[in-house]
């Protein structure tokens, strides 16, 4: 016997019970429950398209629970392009065993053969007798009280009639329509509205008060929170909050010790202290000394070398952060949109010194986060101010200012290839070398040093917490090395991470944490070798590709982009790239044509995205996915980075962090590979990387201007045009 | 603390308020329409737009008391809450959302510009949205979605 590969599934090892996945609700409805927060990329579409299709009831009338502590399953952050495998995996199975026990105990109460017995949308019927019961009728609002079965028989892909197929997302009409209720727009009894008063950056301390001040605020019914450094105000009245917390800013008198390092970025990226690990195939890095760069090869026929630099990226949320807390009778209830209300709780228990039993904590949406942004944060913030005013909930809210200037940042990085290729153009020899901050900021248990520290307000208190310190991460593209190794068989390629220390601001989880950056750099430098060896961008990859599902979505991409005569029109130029996800997840192959204009703008003019996800369940969700993440890696590489100086962030606004417009979206045609019964592959983040390296390629196809410091904004293609 | 009298979504409404405070808090706080969306407060990003006389016009910075005498429409004022205006129907039917933060004040901008202009040009559609700043880049769905209520005549 073949081994199941479902068994010892990580949601249902922890979960086993049916119960703690799905409800058969009153009012003929079905309740799901996951782990997985829903922020904007659909998950709670997919996840009731699967429950209604092993279930056999119509996607309507599935709810998709948000996630709480004690209640939902713990399935750790909403991260990574995992929430198919994990959360998806696990309600199939759990959806399968519901049915299966429905049927049995309904094959019993009518007296006839379960296998007789159908299900249309809840109503199981005997073909033999007619005689029938619904699920609720069945249930009535009892528990199933069995495990799941990691081995129960799921569909088969040829029966589907509602996965695959597009519906409604969940929460569509709301947003429509105004309604959707962000935790921003909670209201509870006798709730106060607190705003915060920040330093002006990291390492400042407060060091005055002015008393007449904090005098005045406290006769207009405004409560002051003060710990060490940290410094909020809270109102019944959210403007005189507001209103309040400006007033504080400028009683207050900051000692800005030694401020930020300022050395130039880049420099200091790849010529500060460093922790550096050879990278071994499979994508892990291992604790062994970083092989030397040797000369190329004796039969290298051409050999080149290339630096690209990328700067922060913020998340850029347009919500600024929020958080709700209670403070009542020794405990915290927490309302907070972040990524994984679970890792959030120990975090928070370790930080408030609370037993992880005292604390609560629920998610309610925000808005699209892309990874860590200010959401962990905000929840604590809101903690610490509640459980200074005990008894009343606390609505906190960041301002825009707050999010940009304290967010944790996805960091810069720097890659450093060199490639040789022999006469015939195959890559002989390959050196990726690449350097940037920890994107383990997360405030998670389990992970090196305290979670506690991760936490921004941690740093402010009275006794403060020192800094976290990150090792590396040691585990297949985790970090900053996530899609160093490339897909393509490039023998024994030297594969080097820097892990850097002493970069000047926080950084975390960006959505797709290194891939970015190195996909970015090695799609750019395969152009560039693919020329130099006399070979098209296309014949390169395949010629150096053993995978036919990666092999398959480059020839598709370069039919479409063939048959729509990409970048042909005069002044336009067009580029390719590749990635499959972490080596792991969703293949992508993305083309873009451009044009460069008298401003020397970057115009986007059409986009094609290929795309192989395994099985398809929500196509728009998916499809929804892919083009976001290709207009917002278009952003992060035309017009985006966080500019500093020893005073601090000076990216404080939408004027000083620009983001793409709708003046410059382009065309995207999206086609998805068909894999009906194949395993998911997580999409979430798959067309970034590819994003940045086709651009780059179609700039260079446009213009003859091969760009390796992003953004590329007109100052960047100039000085390029310069040199 | 001084006396209001607000027109909003074809209701008037009498308020208590510090004559300086922006329209948003009014609407949001006292007349609990949590459609327009605090973003920047700056102006910047477009999340607080509402309709005044018409006009799409940032709710964030300007003081309630400038929009007396104005109609003033939320998001929540172009439906009846049971159907849909056409052009929710249409950012609904083309999934033009993801988070759904920014949406607000853009169905609120494209509904000022299709009242007005019913065949934009996309230069007129690029204008009417330039201040909108979306993140999750639903951008592409939101200009289907316009191009299609072009199409209808709207």
């Amino acid at each position: 016997m073949p081994k199941n590969p479902n068994i010892g599934h990580p949601s249902i090892e922890a979960h086993p019970d049916l119960d703690q996945w799905i409800e058969i609700s009153k009012d003929e409805r079905i309740l799901l429950h996951t782990g997985k927060v829903d922020i904007g990329q659909r998950i709670s579409t997919a996840l009731a398209l699967i429950v209604a299709e092993e279930l056999d009831v119509d996607y309507d009338r599935i709810d998709v629970k948000r996630t709480e502590t004690d209640v939902d399953p713990n399935e750790g952050f909403t991260a990574g392009s995992m929430s198919m495998q994990h959360s998806g995996k696990a309600l199939r199975m759990a959806s399968a065993t519901a049915r299966r026990h429905m049927l049995a105990i309904a094959a019993e109460k009518l007296e006839v053969e379960a296998e007789s017995l159908e299900v249309e949308n809840g109503l199981i019927q005997s073909r033999e007798t007619n005689a029938s019961i619904t699920y609720w009728e069945l249930m009535s609002e009892q528990k199933f009280d069995i495990p799941v079965d990691e081995s129960v028989a799921v569909k088969a892909p040829e029966n589907h009639t509602k996965v695959g197929t597009h519906v409604q997302p969940k929460g569509m009409t709301e947003i429509v329509s105004g309604r959707m209720a962000y935790i921003h727009d909670m209201v509870l009894p006798d709730m106060l509205h607190a705003r915060l008063v920040r330093p002006p950056h990291y390492r400042a301390e407060l060091k005055s008060l002015d008393d007449g001040v904090v005098a005045r605020l406290a006769e207009s019914d405004v409560t002051i929170v003060r710990d060490g450094s940290f410094l909020a105000v809270a109102s019944a009245d959210e403007y005189a909050a507001v209103k309040a917390a400006e007033r504080l800013a400028n009683a207050a008198e900051w000692d800005l010790k030694e401020g930020l390092p300022t050395a130039e970025l880049f420099e200091a990226l790849t010529s500060n202290e460093r922790v550096s690990l050879p990278i071994a195939p499979g994508g892990a890095p291992v604790e062994e000394p970083v092989p030397a760069l040797d000369n190329p090869p004796e039969n290298a026929a051409v050999t080149l070398s290339a630096r690209f630099e990328k700067p922060y990226h913020m998340h850029g949320s347009i919500a600024p952060s929020a958080g709700c807390a209670i403070y009542k009778y020794d405990k915290l209830t927490v309302w907070t949109h972040n990524q994984g209300v679970y890792p959030l709780r120990a975090a928070m228990a370790e930080a408030l010194d609370m037993a992880i039993g005292d604390i609560h904590i629920a998610y309610s949406p925000g808005s699209g986060c892309y990874g860590h942004n200010g959401a962990d944060d905000a929840a604590f913030d809101a903690a610490l101010i509640a459980r200074a005013i005990p008894g009343q909930p606390v609505l906190l809210k960041w301002t825009r200012d707050d999010e940009h200037a304290w967010e944790p940042y996805g960091s810069a990085m720097v890659c450093e290839l060199r490639g040789s290729l022999d006469a015939d153009g195959k890559v002989i020899d390959w050196s990726h070398e690449s350097y940037g901050d920890t994107f383990m900021g997360r405030p998670a248990p389990g992970r090196s040093g305290s979670p506690a520290e991760k936490l921004l307000a941690t740093h402010f208190l009275e006794d403060p917490l020192p800094w976290p310190i990150m090792p590396p991460t040691m585990g297949p593209h985790v970090g900053v090395h996530r899609n160093l190794e490339p897909l393509y068989n490039f023998p024994e390629p030297r594969l080097v991470k820097n892990l850097v220390r002493g970069l000047p601001l926080r950084a975390s989880a960006l959505r797709t944490l290194g891939a970015f950056g190195n996909v970015t750099a090695l799609e750019s430098f395969v152009d560039e070798l693919a020329e130099a060896g006399g070979l098209s961008p296309v014949e390169i990859r395949l010629n150096h590709l053993d995978d036919e599902k990666a092999k398959d979505v480059i020839r598709t991409l370069d039919e479409k982009m063939t048959a729509a005569k990409a970048g042909e029109a005069d002044g336009l130029g067009a580029g390719i790239a590749f990635s499959k996800y972490k080596n792991a997840a969703a293949y992508c192959a993305i083309g873009i044509e451009v044009e460069v204009n008298d401003e020397a703008e970057v115009l986007l003019k059409r986009a094609w995205i290929v795309a192989d996800a395994g099985e398809v369940v929500d196509p728009d969700g998916l499809t929804a996915q892919l083009e976001g993440g290709l207009i917002q890696a278009a952003s992060w590489t035309l017009h985006e980075q966080v500019t500093f100086d020893g005073g601090g962030v000076t990216s404080r606004d939408w004027d000083s962090y620009p983001i793409i417009r709708f003046n410059n979206i382009p065309e995207v045609e999206t086609i998805l590979m068909h894999r009906p019964g194949e395993p998911f592959l997580g999409a979430g983040e798959a067309t970034a990387g590819p994003t940045g390296g086709a651009i780059t390629n179609a700039i260079y196809n446009a213009i003859g201007l091969r760009l390796r410091r992003m953004p590329y904004d007109p100052d960047a293609i100039r000085s390029a045009a310069m040199n | 603390m001084s006396k209001l009298k607000l027109n909003v979504n074809g209701e008037t409404h009498e308020i208590n308020a510090d004559p300086d405070t922006p329209l948003i808090f009014v609407l949001r706080s006292q007349l609990k329409l949590t459609g327009p969306k605090l973003g920047c407060g700056q102006e910047q990003c477009g999340a607080c737009v509402v309709l005044a006389d018409g006009e799409a016009t940032n709710s964030c910075v300007r003081a309630a008391s400038e929009f007396e005498g104005q109609e003033i429409v939320t998001i929540e004022g172009l439906s009846d809450g049971e159907s849909l205006s056409p052009v929710q129907e249409a950012f609904r039917d083309e999934g033009a959302a993801q988070c759904g933060y920014c949406t607000s004040g853009i169905v609120v901008a494209t509904t000022a510009l299709l009242t007005k202009n019913t065949k934009p040009s996309p230069e007129e559609v690029h204008e009417a949205l330039h201040d909108h700043l979306c993140r999750c880049g639903s951008h592409r769905r939101v200009l289907t979605a316009i191009d299609r209520l072009i199409g209808e005549g709207a």
